[in-house]
This record gives C-alpha cells, sequence and structure tokens, in this order.
C-alpha cells in the first residue's frame, strides 16, 4: 500500500455547507495526479483536509486518508507535526507569503532539516546546499532573504524546504498560479523531474487545463464538491466523457477557434450549501434527462481506470474536438478603411528614483522606454508581456491617467499629450478601461446602477436623471445583466458578472477605444468564455478597438488581429497575429510561446 | 424659568442629532447596516450599549439647562436665580439639598468628625453628632439601622422586577427577532433597573455613597460627573474628526507636497507632549477667564466655557492618530482600480474623495472614535487630578478623586468618595471598550473571522 488514498472525504463547513463530498483519490508512489477544477470547487479545502490543516470552522466531516496504509486522520497531533513537512509535504500557491521574510532561506531549509531528518550545524548547511542545487539555485543563495529573491526563485527555495524532509507524497495547490509564464514553465519542468528523480507521489491541484496535460499521469476533474471524472491523462483529453470535461475543453479559446464563439457553460456553480440531490452539474447540462436531477450519480468505472459519475453519457461515443460553430464570433476582419483610434509615438514614462536627504533625482526606472503603437477601429491589438514589462503603465499612460514623460498621444488624430483640465475631460469619453481585478474595480459601497452611471454624471452632464437611468438599463440589458441589478451591491454578484458591470461601466460614454487590463486572467474559463464572447460581440457592433492586455496566448491567438510584444519597457516585436505567433521573430517571443502550457514540457 | 443652552449643551444636542441622522442612513442602506446587525446579534454588544445609553441619557438630561425664576421683584419684573441647573438636578433635588456638614460615611446616621454636642441640660459632650439627613427619621439609629436599609432595598428592588417584568410584557414580540440577542438587552436593563430601583429607594433615607468634605451627596457629584466624563469623550472626537479626516485622508490621497506638510506637522505635534501642550493651554486659558470675570453672567457658563476649550486642545493634540491611519488606508484605497476608473472618467477629486475615498475608510473613523471615547473619559480624570481639567466648581470625575486623594491619608481613611467615582467610570469606560471591541470586530475586515 504505497503513497496516498483517499476514500469518500467529506468536509463540512459549521454552517453546514459540504464544499467536498465524497473525494476519493489514490496517488501511488511515484506518479503525478492533478486534481482539476474551477475556483470554488473544493480542490484547495481537500489538500489542506490531507495535511489536517483546515482553516477554522472547517472539518472533516467523514473520510479516511493513509499514507502507505497508516491513517492521517486518526494519528495524534504530535505525530501528524512530525508527518507534515516530512513523509507529506505541501506547497501553496502565494511563494510571497509561505516564506518567513526575517529568515534567511539557508536558516528556513535547516529548520526543516532538523525537524525532519535531524540534521544540525555544518551538515545541515551542506545538506542545505545540496537541495538548493537541486531546485536550481545556487549554493550560495542560503544566506539570501526572501525579499532578495524573485517569485520563481522563492518557490524554488520552498520546494528545497519540502524536499527536505524527504517527502513520500508532496501536494502542490496552484504552485504557479502566481508566476510568470516562462517561470512557470521552469517551476513545472522542476517539479516534474524531482517526482521522477525521486519516485515521490505529487498532488497537483490546479484549475488550467493545459498545466495538467504537460504534468498529469492521472487526473482527477472536480465540480462543486465531487469528482466527476477520474482517468488517465491519455484518455481524459483523448476521449473526455463527462459532460462537464467535454464543455471545459470546449470553452477555451485558442488560434483554432478563430472567427467562431466559443462556447459557454450556462449558468453557474450551484453554492456549497445548496441543497443538492441529484447530478450537480445537471442545471447547466445539455444532456441532462429528468433522473439527472433526482438520483444522486454514482462514480464508476466506465473502462479500466476510467471513472465517470454520468449516467446519461454514452461512453462507447469518444467525442472528437466540435466543429465549427455556427454564427459570428472571435475575431473578425477589420473593416478596410477604419480610422486610427489611437496612436503612441515614442511614449516613454519614467519613474525617477530619489535617494538622500534632499531626495535628490539618482536615476530613472524606464517602465515604458519609447514606445510607438497604433490601433484602428474595430481592431484588436494584443499586448503581450509578463509581469513588470510595462505594459499596465503603458496603457495607464495613453489614458492620461500617469503622466508621460516623453513622446505624443494622439486621439483620433489629435495629441492629447498636453492637455489638461475640461479639454482633458472632453477627450475622455473617447477611452475607458476595463481592469484585472473585479473585486477591486467596482466600488463595494456603491449600487451597481451609480457605478454604470458615474461615467455618464462625469462626462455628459447634459443628459438627465431620467435619461440616465434609462441608459443605465439598457446598458446592463447589453451585458447581460438582470434589469435589477441597478439597485444591487457588488458583493451580490459573481466575479463574472462584476466584469460585466466594469464593462459597462466603461461602455456607458460610448469609448472609441477600450483598454482591456487581462480582463479574464481573473475569472474561470467558463466565465472567460462568456467575456471573451461579449467583448467580440461588442467590437463588432461599435467598431470598439481594443488594447488588450494579456499574457495568456491561447486568447491571443482567438482574439487578436494584431500583436505587440512588450519586454522591459519595449515593444520587442510587433505584427499580424496569425503571423507573429506561428513564426515569431524575436528571441523573446519565441521563448514565451514556448512556455506556454500545453505543449508538452520541454528538456 | 428661564431656559439656558450653554455651548456643550448645543453641540451635544447636535451631536445626539447626528446620531439619530447616522442611524436612519444606516438602517436605509443594506451594506451600511449589515455590520450592525452583526453587532445587535452579539449579547456582549448589546449590554454594553445598553450600559452606554442610560449613561448618555444621563448626560443629555443633565444637559437641558434653565434658571429658576425668582418670586418677582418690587416693581414686579421676573427676576432669575444667578445658578443654572438642569433637568437632572430637578429629578435630583433631594439629594442635592441634603448637605450634610463634612464628611459621612455611606449608610452612615452620623457625621465623621467628633463634635461638641450641647445636651438638652447644657452640658456639653464630645461626640460623633447625627446626621441632618442621614438616617435622620430613624429613632434609635444603632439598633434599626441595618433592618431599615434591608426593607427599603427590598422594597426598592420588587419595584424594580415589577417594572421589569411590565418592560418584558411590552417588549415581548418586539425582541422576538432573529440576530437580536433580546436577553441581553432584557438582562442587562434589569440589572439598570435593579441598581436605580434599590437607589432610588434608599437615596431620599441615606447617603448611599456617603457625603465629601462639604457635606455634599457623593451619589449625587457621581451622577452629575457622568455629564462632564461623557462629554468630554464625545466632544473632543467632534473636534479631533475634521482634523483626522481633513487632513489624513487629503495627504494620502494627494500625496506629495500636501502629504510631506502634514506628515510633518503631526509628527511635531506628536513629539511634543501632550500634557505639556494641554497644561499650557489650559493655563492660558484660565488666566484670560479669571481677568475677564465680565464675559458670563453665570459661574456656570465659564466652566462650560473652560470644558469646551479643553474638549477643543485634547481634540488638537489627538487627532494624530487617526489621521496617520487614515492616511494609510487611503494610500492603499486611492490606488484601487474603481478609483483609477473614476478618474478615467475624468470625476473631480472633491467627489472621488466624497464618494471612493471617505464610504471606504469610514469603518476606520468608526472604530477609531468608539476606541478613543474612553481613553478621553480618562484623560479627563488625570488633567483634572493634575489641575489642569475641567474648572475646580464644576463636578467631574477627576475632580472627585482630586478632591479625595488627600483624605486617603487620614486615619480612618475617607475611600467612599475614591470608591463612587472609580466604579462609575470603571462602567462607564467598561462599557465602552467592550462596544469598541465588538464594533471593531464587525467593522475591521481584517479581525473579521470567517465562518
Amino acid at each position: 500500500m504505497s503513497g496516498l488514498r483517499i476514500d469518500g472525504l467529506k468536509v463540512e463547513i459549521e454552517a453546514g455547507a459540504v464544499p467536498v463530498d465524497g473525494v476519493s483519490l489514490a496517488i501511488e508512489g511515484d506518479e503525478c495526479v492533478v486534481l482539476l477544477g474551477e475556483s470554488g470547487c473544493g480542490k484547495s479545502l481537500t489538500a489542506l483536509a490531507l495535511m489536517r490543516l483546515l482553516p477554522e470552522g472547517v472539518r472533516i466531516a467523514a473520510g479516511v486518508a493513509s499514507l502507505d496504509g497508516e491513517d492521517l486522520f486518526a494519528l495524534p497531533e504530535r505525530r501528524m507535526r512530525a508527518l507534515r513537512g516530512g513523509r507529506l509535504a505541501m506547497i501553496f500557491q502565494e511563494p510571497m507569503t509561505s516564506l518567513n521574510p526575517v529568515l534567511s532561506i539557508g536558516q528556513q531549509v535547516e529548520e526543516s532539516l532538523a525537524a525532519h531528518r535531524g540534521l544540525a550545524g555544518r551538515a545541515a548547511r551542506a545538506e542545505a546546499g545540496r537541495l538548493l542545487e537541486a531546485v536550481g539555485l545556487a549554493a550560495d543563495r542560503l544566506d539570501a532573504y526572501p525579499s532578495q529573491l524573485s517569485g520563481g526563485q522563492r518557490q524554488r527555495a520552498l520546494i528545497a524546504m519540502m524536499l527536505a524532509g524527504e517527502p513520500e507524497v508532496l501536494i502542490a495547490d496552484e504552485p504557479t498560479t502566481a508566476l510568470d509564464v516562462t517561470v512557470q514553465a521552469q517551476i513545472l519542468r522542476l517539479l516534474k523531474d524531482l517526482q521522477r528523480q525521486r519516485g515521490m507521489g505529487l498532488l497537483l491541484i490546479t484549475h488550467d487545463l493545459d498545466v495538467a496535460r504537460d504534468m498529469a499521469d492521472r487526473v482527477a476533474v472536480m465540480y462543486a464538491g465531487q469528482i466527476v471524472e477520474w482517468a488517465t491523462r491519455e484518455r481524459l483529453y483523448g476521449a473526455p466523457l463527462h459532460p462537464y470535461t467535454r464543455r471545459l475543453f470546449r470553452v477555451l479559446p485558442s488560434a483554432a477557434r478563430r472567427g467562431e464563439p466559443l462556447e459557454q457553460i450556462a449558468g453557474r456553480v450551484p453554492a456549497a450549501d445548496a441543497a443538492l440531490v441529484g447530478c450537480r452539474f445537471a442545471e447547466r447540462c445539455d444532456l441532462a434527462v429528468e433522473a439527472c436531477r433526482r438520483e444522486p450519480q454514482a462514480l464508476r468505472e466506465v473502462a479500466p481506470g476510467h471513472w465517470l459519475r454520468c449516467g446519461v453519457v454514452d461512453v462507447n461515443s469518444s467525442q472528437p474536438n466540435p466543429g465549427p460553430r455556427a454564427g459570428e464570433g472571435g475575431a473578425v476582419g477589420v473593416p478596410p478603411g477604419s480610422a486610427t483610434v489611437l496612436e503612441l509615438r515614442d511614449l516613454k514614462v519614467h519613474f525617477p528614483i530619489r535617494k538622500g536627504l534632499l531626495r535628490r533625482v539618482a536615476g530613472q526606472v524606464k517602465a515604458v522606454d519609447g514606445v510607438s503603437l497604433a490601433i484602428r477601429a474595430g481592431e484588436t491589438l494584443a499586448l503581450v508581456g509578463e509581469s513588470g514589462c510595462g505594459k499596465t503603465t503603458l496603457a495607464r499612460a495613453a489614458l492620461r491617467l500617469i503622466e508621460p514623460t516623453a513622446g505624443e498621444i494622439l486621439l483620433a488624430g489629435e495629441a492629447i499629450g498636453g492637455l489638461a483640465g475640461e479639454a482633458l475631460r472632453r477627450r475622455r469619453t473617447a477611452m475607458q478601461i476595463v481592469f484585472q481585478d473585479p473585486f477591486s474595480s467596482l466600488n463595494p459601497r456603491m449600487r451597481v446602477g451609480d457605478i454604470v452611471a458615474e461615467g455618464l454624471a462625469a462626462l455628459r452632464p447634459d443628459i438627465d436623471g431620467m435619461a440616465r437611468a434609462a441608459r443605465v438599463a439598457e446598458l446592463l440589458d447589453r451585458v447581460g445583466l438582470p434589469r435589477d441589478a441597478a439597485g444591487r451591491y457588488p458583493h451580490e454578484f459573481s466575479g463574472g458578472q462584476r466584469q460585466r458591470v466594469a464593462i459597462a461601466r466603461a461602455l456607458a460614454v460610448q469609448p472609441r477605444l477600450l483598454v482591456c487590463d487581462e480582463p479574464t486572467s481573473a475569472l474561470d474559463v467558463s466565465v472567460q468564455a462568456q467575456i471573451l464572447n461579449l467583448l467580440a460581440e461588442l467590437q463588432r457592433e461599435q467598431g470598439l478597438a481594443y488594447l488588450f492586455i494579456t499574457h495568456n496566448l491561447p486568447v491571443v491567438g482567438y482574439l487578436a488581429h494584431r500583436v505587440a510584444v512588450m519586454y522591459q519597457g519595449r515593444i520587442v516585436e510587433e505584427g499580424e497575429a496569425g503571423a507573429l505567433l506561428s513564426a515569431p521573430g524575436h528571441e523573446y517571443t519565441r521563448m514565451l510561446l514556448e512556455s506556454a502550457p500545453g505543449r508538452g514540457l520541454k528538456g | 424659568m428661564m431656559p439656558v443652552v450653554l455651548w456643550t449643551d448645543a453641540l451635544i444636542f447636535l451631536l445626539v442629532a447626528g446620531l439619530a441622522g447616522l442611524v436612519a442612513l444606516v438602517h436605509r442602506h443594506e451594506h451600511l447596516a449589515a455590520p450592525w446587525r452583526r453587532i445587535a446579534a452579539d449579547p456582549v454588544a448589546v449590554s454594553a450599549a445598553v450600559v452606554l445609553l442610560a449613561f448618555t441619557a444621563i448626560a443629555v438630561l443633565d444637559s437641558l439647562h434653565y434658571r429658576p425664576a425668582l418670586p418677582p421683584g418690587p416693581h414686579g419684573e421676573v427676576q432669575y436665580a444667578p445658578e443654572v441647573k438642569s433637568a437632572l438636578d430637578r429629578l435630583l433635588a433631594p439629594l442635592a439639598e441634603r448637605q450634610e456638614k463634612t464628611y459621612s460615611a455611606p449608610f452612615a446616621t452620623r457625621l465623621y468628625a467628633k463634635e461638641v454636642i450641647i445636651l438638652a441640660d447644657d452640658s456639653t459632650v464630645r461626640d460623633y453628632p447625627r446626621l441632618q439627613h442621614g438616617g435622620a427619621h430613624l429613632a434609635a439609629p444603632d439598633a434599626g439601622l441595618a433592618t431599615d436599609v434591608a426593607l427599603r432595598a427590598a422594597a426598592g428592588l420588587v419595584l424594580a422586577v415589577a417594572a421589569w417584568l411590565l418592560l418584558v410584557l411590552a417588549l415581548r414580540k418586539r425582541l422576538r427577532r432573529q440576530q437580536f440577542a433580546g436577553g441581553a438587552l432584557l438582562y442587562t436593563l434589569l440589572a439598570l433597573l435593579v441598581a436605580a430601583g434599590v437607589l432610588a429607594a434608599l437615596a431620599p433615607h441615606y447617603h448611599v455613597f456617603g457625603t465629601d468634605k462639604v457635606g455634599q451627596d457623593v451619589l449625587y457629584a457621581s451622577l452629575k460627573s457622568i455629564r462632564t466624563g461623557v462629554l468630554i469623550g464625545a466632544l473632543t472626537t467632534l473636534v479631533t474628526l475634521p482634523l483626522a479626516i481633513g487632513l489624513g485622508v487629503s495627504a494620502g490621497y494627494f500625496g506629495g507636497r500636501i502629504d510631506d506638510a502634514v506628515q510633518y506637522l503631526y509628527t511635531t505635534l506628536n513629539a511634543i507632549p501632550g500634557v505639556l501642550l494641554i497644561a499650557a493651554a489650559v493655563l492660558l486659558m484660565q488666566t484670560q477667564l479669571e481677568t475677564h470675570p465680565d464675559w458670563f453672567e453665570t459661574g456656570a457658563e465659564r466652566a462650560d466655557l473652560r470644558l469646551l476649550f479643553l474638549c477643543l486642545i485634547l481634540g488638537m493634540t489627538n487627532w494624530t492618530g487617526l489621521a496617520r491611519l487614515l492616511r494609510g488606508e487611503t494610500l492603499k484605497v486611492r490606488e484601487l482600480d474603481y478609483v483609477v476608473a473614476a478618474r478615467a472618467f475624468g470625476v473631480s477629486d472633491g467627489r472621488i474623495l466624497l464618494r471612493h475615498i471617505l464610504p471606504n475608510v469610514q469603518h476606520i473613523v468608526l472604530i477609531s472614535v468608539v476606541m478613543d471615547f474612553s481613553g478621553l473619559v480618562l484623560a479627563e480624570a488625570v488633567l483634572s487630578y493634575v489641575g489642569v481639567g475641567v474648572d475646580p466648581g464644576m463636578l467631574s470625575f477627576g475632580n472627585m478623586i482630586n478632591g479625595a486623594r488627600l483624605e486617603l491619608a487620614r486615619e480612618p481613611v475617607v475611600w467612599w468618595q475614591l470608591a463612587a467615582a472609580f466604579t462609575f467610570m470603571f462602567i462607564l469606560v467598561l462599557a465602552a471598550n467592550l462596544f469598541a471591541d465588538c464594533v471593531r470586530d464587525a467593522l475591521d475586515p481584517r479581525s473579521r473571522r470567517q465562518a
């Protein structure tokens, strides 16, 4: 009985909700199992339950978990403590907060060595050095503090800490979600190598279908607290059976789906405290029959090693990728002869670094260093780059939210770089912005109707209250929100709905250019599809120009007409989307493309 | 009788009206009401709030000032007494008017100091004389005291419980709401009623907390001190808020030069010992007031102005903490996307501050106001003790303690004055602190425990 086995795990919240309901999994000694699911499906709670680190008020209600035959839930806390970080280790999503900032990396690795292997002094330091080298950090980084390391290096240091206990099973909860693609690829590669070399089990938790494809030996798909499908990677990606899994694959944007609308999963994940009798996906499933809603579905083995929680789907018809859908969607051609909406000429944004008592300028951070761009009406220009490359600064400078240091901004041919006061205010109707985080982008103290009307009130004082209310209702309708949304507060809406509110707010003043700053990266894939479809529709209808900031290359391939790749404040490559993505010219673009998950791990 | 509105009276009425307005506002907005519903479900918070309300009610009663009319003069013109009374004075008239010569212990029937007494046969004896009022109705005070006190207390208790039962019957239906700690409300009311009932039954016949040096009833002095304490706590906040919010938020929002200026200002202020600054200001003020006795018609007006000035100066030295907190929070909020979005719409700074920043930092203001209240009540005691607090003629906890300090060295010790001031202040401050804790738990997202 090697490896980790979970049987019928049920996690309960005091209020009565059951966010994890009967999860059974097995991780053999040396395989990588991926737990795949959208946010809120209970995958992180499953991992925390295994570590017995559930937050207060959440408890294990039923189930057994055993590591090499040893019952994890029956161990006294003292023994469990020795096991945690020892035979069973876990790394978390946020490398910023999982390391203690006042201890050096070496001290933290040595602490782990002392606790689990009884090493101390010189022996511990030597071993810590070896571990750092094993995770791809130089041994001299032992004396570095977490603040001196980059995000990827911190995640490596954390992995080294976890390896110190020589775990049999390592649980990794979204270990690369906070990292850039190129770093993500390195960390995933590292985890896969370590898992193979050391023959340890790896339970990887992710929401990313492509990451799962690269890493997994077997994949468990989780939905609303239950595992709905559980199969080897080859079977799951070759012939997914569960309606949910199938739809998940189909909602993903990609260059191949260009020009067709993305399929959407209607409705939303049921709340964890909802009384669910039948299949949990039934409400959103197009195959559902009456029995699905009435009777609980059991997880059954439909083929050797392939488990499924659905009684309706025909298990023998392997469903190939669907053909193009009817109707237009995604990127359509830019209308010929459309005018340039925004043009940037040699735009620079430098932030001074001040030092010393008199705060003399000691240097410049060149966040944006000479960028020239042009966007036409009805066109989507994707701005691609990793975090810190200056893309958000560029967008905000273009909107005159940050003062550019030098360069020209031309809005419909008119220079707005030098405008101020009322003159600038009038131009603001032409360009608006949609943000990444749907939670921080809406004022929690204002009603949705007031949020949408804010721009109108500020920029179009000529419109009176009645007309404004009518316009708000029309906008909410347009972005697919219920009529009564105007009177409600943002916290009553889901992330996707909030993003619709943000889009309605931006559209209220009838802009010609919309800056979309990673508008879907905080959303689940099924919701992402809805938002991307909406954006594409709006572009077709209103001839909007989009400056679409993203790091997600499949979205670029699906949506963008042209792509500009940004690196260290400069545009290193720019061109037509199809051509650039299939034949990148610049080395950095090539690296970005190769790092994107879903193409198999290289090296 | 002529109503008199002192400066502090006006302000306290304004404050009460403001609070009522806030309650109405909170009631109408769901997102504002939600945390208060959490507070209403917490028994500790409800108990503390009831106690605080009781104290506030006494303070408000004590702020309804008037000058009683005197008998008409020789030409029929109306004349008013020189001293200002309050509604509370009227209620407590039996207490206020029953002065003894000097100290007497709680429930004593005799004075605390020996005097030469002239007996019926003209001989004199040096003994503790009977009090003029305390236990004067007893024929044989030494024998009947305990029974009489017990009987009267029991009667008060019975009355209080009966009143409470009536109240329970009346409120029964309204309290049976979900998410409301109705039990805590009722039991706190019971405790308050019992205390009030027993005191009301005993106070007309005894000095429950004894008398002070000039023979004044200590219970009366304690009740009168409540207004001073509550006022200092509340009005000082009224002074700090505009300074703290205005300077803190604009420092955080505008940054740059304004931020530098505000920061210099509050670091400088913080570097001066607060007590020193207050003492200097109060002493200056005192000289001014004393050289211009013609400014005031009554002594109460002078004491009142001094109290107001003390609130002002306390406020001037106390805004820095809140301003610092607000600056930090504003720095965070102004970077949030919804503020950037508003700027992208060209919304003016004033509107952004009003609609986006202030509503999202108001929880900090509220928490800090409730937390500071108790600190200010205590500060008054300390300042009056060192002699730079309220007017010596004004009844306050600090003055009571100040008056009691020398007597602690007496043998046997005069402890009741200190004990009474301590008890009342303790209950007030404890209630304020408990309430503040609950408010913080409900409003501060960081301290909220997720279920």
